[in-house]
């Protein structure tokens, strides 16, 4: 084999104890896929920020092709081929496709040379297929089409690595199937790239090879694989086995919820169009679909965002009168919401003050309009303990925690509470296999102790796994709904598009 | 090289490191001016020194200054925590004072009288604030234009009045008639123009404080400003609370208007304020938007203020360069501000 694209060597990085990455090699060959793979917190972020001049190595070097090279800043980085897509994406929201391509690069004197940029972005898309609108701001993209031009905005300064931190966590798994289409076309040009995800199914799909970080330290690597199972790969990366969660029977009793005829109007998505649905205590429904065919307006009537415009709800036998998120927690709702960051958590307050949040105005953390510091601090602490939420305590800011972490403290404020029904969306959305797992135990658990849980989810995999019925949305329908032992990820796809209906 | 790094916290000794080391180098850098001016920098700023804050008569009058920009500063202070940018706190300073002066020329017993003056002054400056707030909630006006610009509304609304029907027509002079003698605030060190509304201002400051922290329309107000969407989603009235916030908001301004009726001037002009709106919106950066930091920041700008018109009579450098280093503070502060988001380091030097 020829020298490697790049090497990293011995690479160490501490944040004060926190040793986040420790004599880690690795390479990556041209026209090779390597996937990085790893729990949150493994150290795979910071590794690619190492790579990419964000952070200075504590010890280790860099090679590009066969050269050692001092990388100290992105623009380094970008000198020596070396191109990332970050999980959050760093692009001007009110700047056109092209302008965000064109900051930075110098043009010639003192004038943006667009018809050049333009002519880049066309060969850009014509070789990998990778196209956008040149001239359509930012902030009219899709999560989808912002992360394409994050990987056109590389290629276009000369990337010949790519990295790609978590690419397909922001994605709904049609748009993943485009994605993995360029990153081949890609490599299939001499281009190499580093892939880093979660998800085993995709890494299996994807990569050529695999590194699997734990602890910051490599754990394992994988040669093939396409022949390794997920359970190896998986246990590499905890350090364990992973049993899947045991889902026992269960007996639904009465209906816990139920809307019968809902429909809204406006509010940006899919609209529902006259749904109507039952969920019983003791039991899993899973709410299947493409994105956006009305799962968004679905989770925003049932947990109190969207009023809407006629049909009624029941929880626990009660009439829902306002639809205020107030209301309907006093009936008994528990609300997990599809973004943690930004609709969940105060990211700038204390961890506590998410945690008490939605029952602020309870007895149980105030009286007569004054707050009970030590009333909440307690149900912190306590919720910290029993959800084993990792964060320095109850007043770090609630922004410093991963993902895992936040879901398991958004989790903890609800079911602290016993609700009768609990819905959620996207409840494992980014989190790596053990945190996921504590999720699915932890619903499993209420299930069994009588809730009724309303999963809307586009992970087929998972909701197969969980529920007991399952309703498929399209077009703000509902399409219809199979039972757990009928539902197969090929009907389900089927009736995702539309095709089959299932009364 | 250098490079900024985000920070994942903030120390909390920053809190008061911050607003220090922005008000050092305010100083430092108007020091260059003083010696434009043609002063000696140790000179000048020691006569500023010893003017407001030397003996307990300058110690009074700092005070005296620093009353309405505590009141003004806990205004914004409150008001910036819920994001409810109101950037009007001397219209609502200027409302409260003509209100106040109209009650407080009613006769009747003093301290009835001082009571409803403060009364008066409150709702009046809560009116005035509700104007952008609703604007902003129901019409999603931007507050920073429209509360500026209704500063401007109410100054030439208070011109009209004092050069129109409360004109005194003896003297000519644009100036209100005068509030009843037993509405005026009591002193309470003989010889010295500390009056009640200082004491007044000084309690206000832990009891908004204590709002901020201890209730829970403080919890939804924190946290309609952090994040107004995770505020709505947990049950909160988002409207409701930036609007109860601008009530608030803008009667701490009020009150910075009644003690300038009641404790100073004893009647409404057109210079009673010189800025103290404004001025509020320096202390509350300086204090980082906590209403106990308020007290020292005002005292501050209060004794810059005071200290800068002796330095203009002993040196001879203009007394502007008060304003000059207000807004250098400010500037300052907001550069500073940055630290709590980033820190510096030092990179590339090896290898
Ligand atoms: N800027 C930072 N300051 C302090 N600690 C950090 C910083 N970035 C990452 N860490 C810590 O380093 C470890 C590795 O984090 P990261 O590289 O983000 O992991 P991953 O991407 O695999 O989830 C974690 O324990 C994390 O808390
Ligand atoms: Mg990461």
């Amino acid at each position: 084999m020829s020298a490697p694209l790049i090497e990293m060597r011995g690479i160490t990085k501490s944040f004060g104890a926190v040793k986040a990455n420790e004599t880690v090699d690795l390479s990556v060959a041209p026209g090779e896929i390597l996937g990085l793979l790893g729990e949150n917190g493994a150290g795979k972020t910071t590794l690619m920020n190492v790579l990419f001049g964000a952070y200075a190595p504590d010890a280790g070097e860099i090679l590009v092709e066969g050269r050692p090279v001092a990388i100290h800043s992105s623009a380094d980085a970008l000198a020596a081929g070396i191109g990332m897509v970050h999980q959050h994406f760093h692009l001007a929201p009110r700047l056109t496709v092209l302008e965000n391509l064109l900051i930075g690069i110098p043009g010639k004197s003192g004038r943006i040379d667009r018809s050049g940029g333009l002519a880049r972005l066309k060969e850009i898309g014509r070789r990998h297929g990778l196209s956008l609108a040149p001239d359509l701001p930012v902030s009219a993209l899709s999560v989808g089409e912002q992360q394409r031009l994050e990987i056109i905005k590389a290629l276009f300064r000369g990337a010949k690595l790519l990295i790609l931190d978590e690419p397909t966590a922001v994605l709904a798994p049609s748009e993943v199937d485009g994605l993995f289409a360029a990153l081949r076309s890609m490599v299939g040009q001499g281009l190499g790239i580093i892939f880093i995800s979660h998800k085993l199914n995709e890494v299996r799909a994807l990569t050529h090879r695999c590194v699997v970080l734990r602890h910051g330290k490599v754990a394992g690597r994988v040669d093939h694989p396409a022949s390794t199972t997920s359970a190896e790969m998986a246990k590499l990366m905890c350090g364990h086995e992973i049993a899947p969660p045991a889902k026992g029977a269960s007996t639904p009793g009465a209906s816990v919820l139920t809307l019968d005829g809902i429909s809204t109007v406006g509010h940006g998505g899919t609209p529902l169009r006259e749904v109507s649905l039952v969920v019983r205590a003791g039991e899993i429904l899973g709410i299947a679909g493409v994105s956006g065919n009305g799962q968004r307006a679905l989770a925003d009537v049932i947990s109190g965002m969207l009023p809407p415009k006629t049909g009624t709800m029941t929880i626990a036998g009660k009439a829902v009168a306002q639809f205020s998120p107030r209301e309907l927690q006093a009936l008994g709702l528990g609300r997990i919401p599809e973004d943690r960051m930004t609709t969940g958590l105060v990211t700038n307050l204390p961890l506590a003050d998410s945690m008490v949040l939605p029952r602020i105005g309870t007895e149980a953390f105030s009286r007569k309009g004054l707050l009970d510091p030590a009333a909440i601090r307690a149900f912190a602490e306590e919720q910290i303990k029993a959800y084993d939420i990792r964060c320095p305590g109850p007043m770090a800011r609630a922004g410093a925690l991963s993902g895992g972490n936040l879901q398991k403290a958004l989790l903890a404020r609800e079911l602290a509470f016993d609700p009768k029904v609990l819905i959620v969306s996207q409840p494992t959305r980014g989190l790596d296999i053990g945190a996921a797992r504590f999720i699915h135990e932890k619903f499993l658990a209420m299930r069994a102790k009588g809730c009724g849980i309303i999963v809307i989810g586009e992970d087929l995999e998972e909701l197969l796994m969980l529920s007991d019925r399952i309703a498929v949305m399209y077009e703000g329908c509902i399409a219809g709904t199979l039972s757990g032992a009928d539902a197969t990820v090929a009907r389900l796809g089927l009736m995702m598009t539309g095709a089959e209906g299932h009364a | 090289m250098f490079r900024l790094e985000a920070r994942t916290s903030t120390p909390a000794w920053f809190n008061l490191a911050l607003p220090l080391l922005a008000i050092a180098v305010a100083l430092v850098l108007c020091s260059g001016l003083i010696a434009v001016a043609g002063a000696g920098v140790i000179e000048a700023y020691g006569v500023m020194l010893s003017a407001s804050l030397g003996d307990s008569y300058a110690i009074t009058e700092t005070l005296v200054r620093a009353a309405p920009m505590i009141f003004t500063g806990l205004a914004v202070a409150i008001a910036f925590r819920a994001k409810f940018w109101n950037i009007g706190a001397e219209g609502q300073l200027l409302a409260g004072a003509v209100a106040s002066c109209a009650v407080g020329a009613i006769p009747m017993p003093g301290y009835l009288a001082m009571l409803l003056m403060a009364l008066a002054g409150a709702a009046a400056g809560a009116v005035v604030a509700l104007v952008p707030a609703t604007l902003r909630v129901k019409f999603k006006v931007d507050d920073v234009v429209s509360s500026l610009l209704l500063n401007s509304v109410i100054y030439y609304a208070l011109m009209a009045l004092i050069e129109g029907p409360w004109k005194d027509t003896f003297s000519g002079y644009p100036l209100s008639p005068p509030i009843e003698d037993s509405a005026n605030f009591p002193v309470l060190i003989e010889g010295t123009r500390l009056h009640l509304g200082v004491v007044v201002a000084l309690i206000a400051a832990p009891l908004c404080w204590f709002l901020i922290a201890r209730t829970t329309l403080g919890f939804r107000i924190r946290v309609t400003g952090e994040n107004p969407e995770a505020a709505r989603y947990g049950g909160i009235n988002v409207q409701r609370v930036l609007l109860s916030t601008a009530l608030l908001s803008g009667a701490l301004a009020g009150l910075a208007g009644v003690g300038e009726v009641g404790g100073v001037h004893f009647q409404v002009m057109s210079d009673i304020s010189p800025g103290y709106g404004y001025s509020g919106i320096v202390v509350a950066m300086l204090a980082r938007l906590n209403p106990l930091g308020v007290v020292p920041a005002a005292i501050f700008l209060a004794a810059v203020m005071t200290g800068a018109e002796a330095m203009s009579r002993a040196t001879g450098v203009p007394a502007f360069l008060s304003d000059v280093i207000q807004g250098t503070a400010l500037l300052a502060m907001l550069v500073a501000l940055l630290f709590t988001a980033y820190r510096i380091r030092r990179v590339g030097a090896s290898a």
